[in-house]
């Protein structure tokens, strides 16, 4: 009755009376292709709805946190289903929902397309610094690909999952770029993404930043100062290091589980050949023996099929999983480089402080009446100080968002693999099945040749 | 392999250059060319003139004085009454025919024995648990110089394998004979050339295939052993044919010691020699033509003049107006041909698809190995660096699925080697196609012989009438006339026991393919169930454990999934 499972590994529990919180539901949905040639794109149907407890969604690992109120975004669903929704929230329209004030009840469809996905995580990114932003699923390198049904569902899964996750994060659930996203008009989401691109992404003060950035790089060379200022605590380059070898070793898992994705299809393709191969070659024998061929080569064509159906699952329920993984790992270095920069950014302005510091005193000294400098000194103490609060912010953040992390991915994992075992143990006695219906027959068979 | 080697030599005049032989047989021809046919087609039946005695010859009288119309062979349509049948009328219908023939030539054996009934049909077709066994193992090769002297020392080295063999085929000796010989690969040619010149019409598996580049290729180990497999595959293939298998030629080869003493076939090139030797002795008059070789087809370089006749047969087989004298009939044969040319198709493609099949398998074995690996790195990497349990708790997730993955991968591999065993029946059968259609092949070409010398015949025939004509036109006969006259009668009665022989040749050849095709009809229904037998019990053996692997981390990753769902 309800939606389906999410990839993300929201999965549901019986009714729990706590859960009479007020949450949003998203669906990602209904992917249609639109535009012309080069500039063609899909576009996605996202639907949210508020509704309370009418269906329990409770997700466990927010339980584990504590979020009291839930977001949660489920995508993937048919029209249908969202209607009848619909209808039940019509019903809850007077319920306040304190907690998402500002989002429209109860339902509110947008269309948006990837694009804009791409604006709302580089927002978050930019104003949740320490924290590990969802990833997004990739632009499609190969032009033919890019609008294959297959490669569509995987990308529809993804951004779902996306969504999901942002809606679930206690923080960045009550982001002002997530209601945007969810409810703006399509001019105004129009308007907002076009604004930021290209080289125009960086607000000036960020474009500063940029230049001081490169010119602190330039006079350490020239002050002989070969490594950039980093942080020296253990832990942490542990931390680091463990990162970067862990999606090392996650890419090569997913190339792998990617090609064994390959070798099903190929398989099923093998064995949808040779049946039909053998089934000819039973015509031309006749008798019992040539219909012993031709039921073997039915078998092989239906095992054919069971093999397309699993390398989809495994697409799907595995390969996925384990390239969300890499993509994981590769955001959360993403909030590595800019732990460093805010690192390096703290360390500069605490160095131009001493510096001021140094002058004002000079000048106190003298009597000058540079008064503008004092008016400086005080900005820059707001700056440095605000500088070394975001630093510190980002690494408490960042230890709370590992534990987070590695508990999510421990679930992850544990779902992926239970499906992968799942679909392997499937086929496999799928194919037993079908062999061993078999042998009767040649039995039957073989006693007749010999007679 | 026909008998009695002496030869009579026929002396004929010849006084035409080579030229005129293209007017020979087939066109009607005037009295000048007649030496020159005569010579030719003594050339022909000169052989066979000892094979039976010369005078006593069963079928010479009749078409003497019948030239032509009593025989045999000719087409249907014309109905005459068939001599050598106890029914005049049975001649009609090519089995009883070939049946009268037998009988008429019941004392001339053809030097093979018949064919030895079937073998007890068992499903399981190896010699072992028959009640005749002939196991044989190609062993041990070791590198051998030629003791003659040559330029280059070391040049004419050469590769000898040991085979051993044990049966209780009486034929060998005791029962339970265990014996070895060493043999070289040029053993191997001249047995395999024998057992062609010998069962013609068998469906002789082939041998392996000899190496273009000789000596340098020899070295290498991986290129001899190699070749150890090929021998021994073919030596059992040939040992599992009920007829070869006890053959003097297969026999003396795996048994008798020394140097293998059965005589190589003579190559190509002193083939090519020794026909353009004969040639001007054929063209003289002077033929030397060994008695059994009308039973051979002809070959190239040697049997030029034969050849030639043949090759005009059968373009006129093709392109002449009239049908050739005998064609084949065999109405059960053809079908049989059509159904066995299209059973070849099928089986190739399966065949091909087969080894396709074999590669997925094994891709997908490796990939699934490739990808447990891959996982093994990562448990270990996530225990080495664990803060946190739950990384300690992914990790053991990650082994059990990465075991299970080297353990699935490890059964692929497995079910892929048994399956390349039972699906090589298919390549099998497709080696024994070959086999197939060099016994056909044999079939055609002992047919134009037949063709070949029955319109050299008619030709002779007509030839004597028109003498005979001219001759009884004048008075008291013409002296050089009456000569040629007698010369023709005689060319006449030997190239009649040479179509004789060569009736007799292609009807043993039509029953051996007759009979061949039966066995292989009876072996290929067998070799195919157990093919698919084995297949079937084979995959569902395997996917039941690859099964259990993958059941048992579900079980272990139930956890993670919600069970109300």
């Amino acid at each position: 009755m309800e939606q389906q499972r999410t990839l993300s590994g929201s999965s549901q529990s019986p009714r729990s009376p706590s859960s009479s919180q007020p949450f949003l539901s998203v669906s990602v949905t209904d992917p249609v292709k639109l535009g012309n040639g080069v500039q063609a794109y899909i576009s996605y149907r996202v639907i949210t709805k508020l509704y309370c407890d009418l269906f329990p969604r409770v997700v466990h690992r927010e339980k584990a946190f504590g979020h009291v109120s839930q977001l949660e975004v489920s995508i993937g669903v048919s029209i249908i289903e969202v209607r009848i929704m619909a209808v039940f929230i019509s019903r809850m329209h007077s319920k306040s929902w304190t907690n998402f004030p500002e989002y429209q009840g109860p339902e509110k469809i947008v269309i948006r397309r990837y694009s804009d996905f791409v604006w709302l995580r580089d927002r978050l990114f930019e104003k949740y610094k320490g924290i590990f932003i969802p990833p997004l699923p990739e632009k499609s390198a190969v032009e033919k690909f890019r609008f294959s049904a297959e490669f569509i569902e995987m990308r529809r899964q993804a951004l779902d999952v996306f969504v999901n996750r942002i809606a679930s994060h206690c923080e960045l659930q009550q982001s002002e770029d997530l209601r945007l996203f969810l409810q703006a008009e399509e001019e105004t989401m129009e308007r907002l993404r076009s604004h930021e691109t290209g080289i125009f992404k960086k607000k000036p003060a960020d474009l500063m930043q940029i230049f001081k950035d490169v010119q602190s790089k330039v006079s350490d060379v020239v002050l002989g100062k070969e490594k950039p200022v980093e942080e020296t605590d253990p832990e942490y380059e542990k931390m680091k290091h463990y990162i970067f070898e862990l999606e090392n070793h996650l890419s090569e898992a997913q190339k792998h589980a990617y090609r064994l994705v390959k070798r099903h299809r190929e398989l099923g393709q093998s064995l949808s050949d040779f049946g039909k191969a053998v089934k000819l070659l039973g015509a031309s024998e006749g008798n019992a023996l040539g219909k012993a061929f031709s039921e073997l080569g039915m078998k092989s064509e239906i095992l054919s099929a069971k093999l397309q159906k699993e390398a989809h699952q495994l697409l799907m329920n595995f390969e996925e999983p384990l390239k969300d993984y890499v993509r994981a790992v590769q955001s959360i270095k993403a909030t590595i480089a800019e732990r460093a920069s805010a690192f390096r950014r703290q360390c500069e302005l605490a160095e131009t402080m001493k510096l001021k510091e140094i002058n004002l005193d000079k000048l106190m000294l003298i009597r000058s009446d540079k008064v503008a400098e004092a008016e400086h000194e005080y900005k820059e103490a707001t700056e440095s100080e605000q500088a070394t609060k975001t630093f510190e912010t980002i690494v408490k953040l960042m230890n709370q968002e590992m534990e987070r992390f590695q508990e999510q991915k421990t679930l992850d994992m544990g779902i992926a693999f239970h499906e992968f075992a799942k679909g392997q143990a499937r086929l496999a006695n799928g194919i037993a099945d079908a062999w061993r219906s078999l042998l009767p027959k040649l039995e039957a068979c073989s006693s007749l040749v010999e007679n | 392999m026909m008998g009695s080697e002496n030869h009579s030599v026929q002396d004929h005049p010849l006084s035409e250059p080579l030229d005129h032989m293209e007017n020979l047989a087939l066109h009607d021809h005037d009295d000048g060319n007649d030496g020159a046919k005569s010579s030719l087609s003594a050339a022909y039946s000169s052989a066979f003139t000892t094979l039976s005695e010369s005078n006593h010859h069963p079928l010479s009288s009749p078409i003497v004085s019948t030239p032509a119309d009593s025989d045999p062979l000719l087409s249907p349509p014309q109905s005459f009454p068939n001599p050598y049948s106890p029914d005049a009328s049975s001649y009609i219908d090519p089995p009883s025919y070939a049946e009268a023939v037998f009988t008429s030539f019941d004392g001339d054996t053809n030097g093979i024995d018949p064919p030895s009934p079937p073998l007890s049909l068992s499903i399981s077709r190896s010699p072992s648990s028959s009640s005749e066994y002939l196991n044989i193992t190609v062993s041990n090769p070791v590198k051998e110089q030629e003791t003659s002297n040559s330029i280059v020392p070391g040049s004419n080295s050469y590769v000898t394998y040991l085979i051993t063999t044990t049966t209780n085929i009486t034929e060998f000796g005791a029962p339970g004979a265990e014996f070895g010989v060493r043999r070289r690969f040029r053993d191997v040619v001249t047995l395999s050339d024998r057992l062609a010149e010998a069962y013609r019409g068998f469906f002789i598996p082939p041998r392996p295939d000899k190496s273009v580049v000789e000596s340098q290729v020899m070295q290498k180990q991986e290129f001899v052993e190699q070749r150890r497999v090929a021998l021994e595959k073919y030596l059992r293939r040939l040992a599992a044919h009920p007829v070869i298998r006890k053959s003097d030629e297969f026999r003396v080869f795996l048994q008798v010691q020394g140097r293998f003493p059965l005589p190589s076939t003579i190559d190509v090139a002193s083939r090519v020699l020794d026909g353009a030797a004969k040639l001007p002795k054929q063209l003289l008059g002077e033929t030397v033509i060994a008695p059994h070789e009308i039973v051979q087809p002809a070959r190239g370089g040697r049997d030029l003049m034969r050849l030639f006749k043949e090759l005009r047969q059968s373009v006129a087989n093709d392109w002449g107006g009239s049908r050739p004298p005998v064609v084949e009939e065999d109405k059960d044969f053809l079908e049989k041909k059509e159904k066995i040319h299209e059973l070849e198709q099928q089986i190739n493609g399966a065949s091909q698809q087969a080894e396709s099949l074999v590669k997925s398998q094994q891709d997908m074995g490796e990939t699934m190995g490739e990808l447990g690996l891959a996982f093994i790195k990562l448990t270990k990497f996530e225990n080495e660096e664990a803060i946190l349990n739950t990384q300690r708790i992914r990790a053991a997730d990650m082994k059990g699925l990465a075991t299970a993955a080297v353990k699935a991968s490890r059964l692929f591999r497995e079910l892929n080697a048994q399956t390349v065993k039972h699906l090589d029946t298919l390549h099998e059968y497709l080696g024994l196609m070959l086999a197939v259609h060099n016994a056909f092949s044999e079939r055609s070409s002992a047919l134009l012989t037949v063709q070949t010398l029955l319109s050299e015949l008619s030709a002779l025939q007509s030839r004597v009438e028109k003498l005979e004509v001219a001759t009884s036109k004048i008075f008291g006969g013409d002296k050089s006339r009456v000569r040629k006259l007698e010369e023709l009668q005689e060319t006449i009665r030997v190239t009649e026991d040479a179509k004789n022989i060569a009736i007799r040749e292609y009807e043993r050849i039509k029953e051996n393919n007759r009979s061949e095709l039966e066995r292989i009809d009876k072996e290929r229904q067998t070799d195919f169930v157990n093919m698919l037998k084995g297949f079937v019990i084979n995959q569902v053996g395997y996917t039941e454990k690859i099964a259990n692997v993958w059941t048992k981390v579900v079980e272990e990753t139930g956890r993670y999934v919600d069970k109300s769902i």
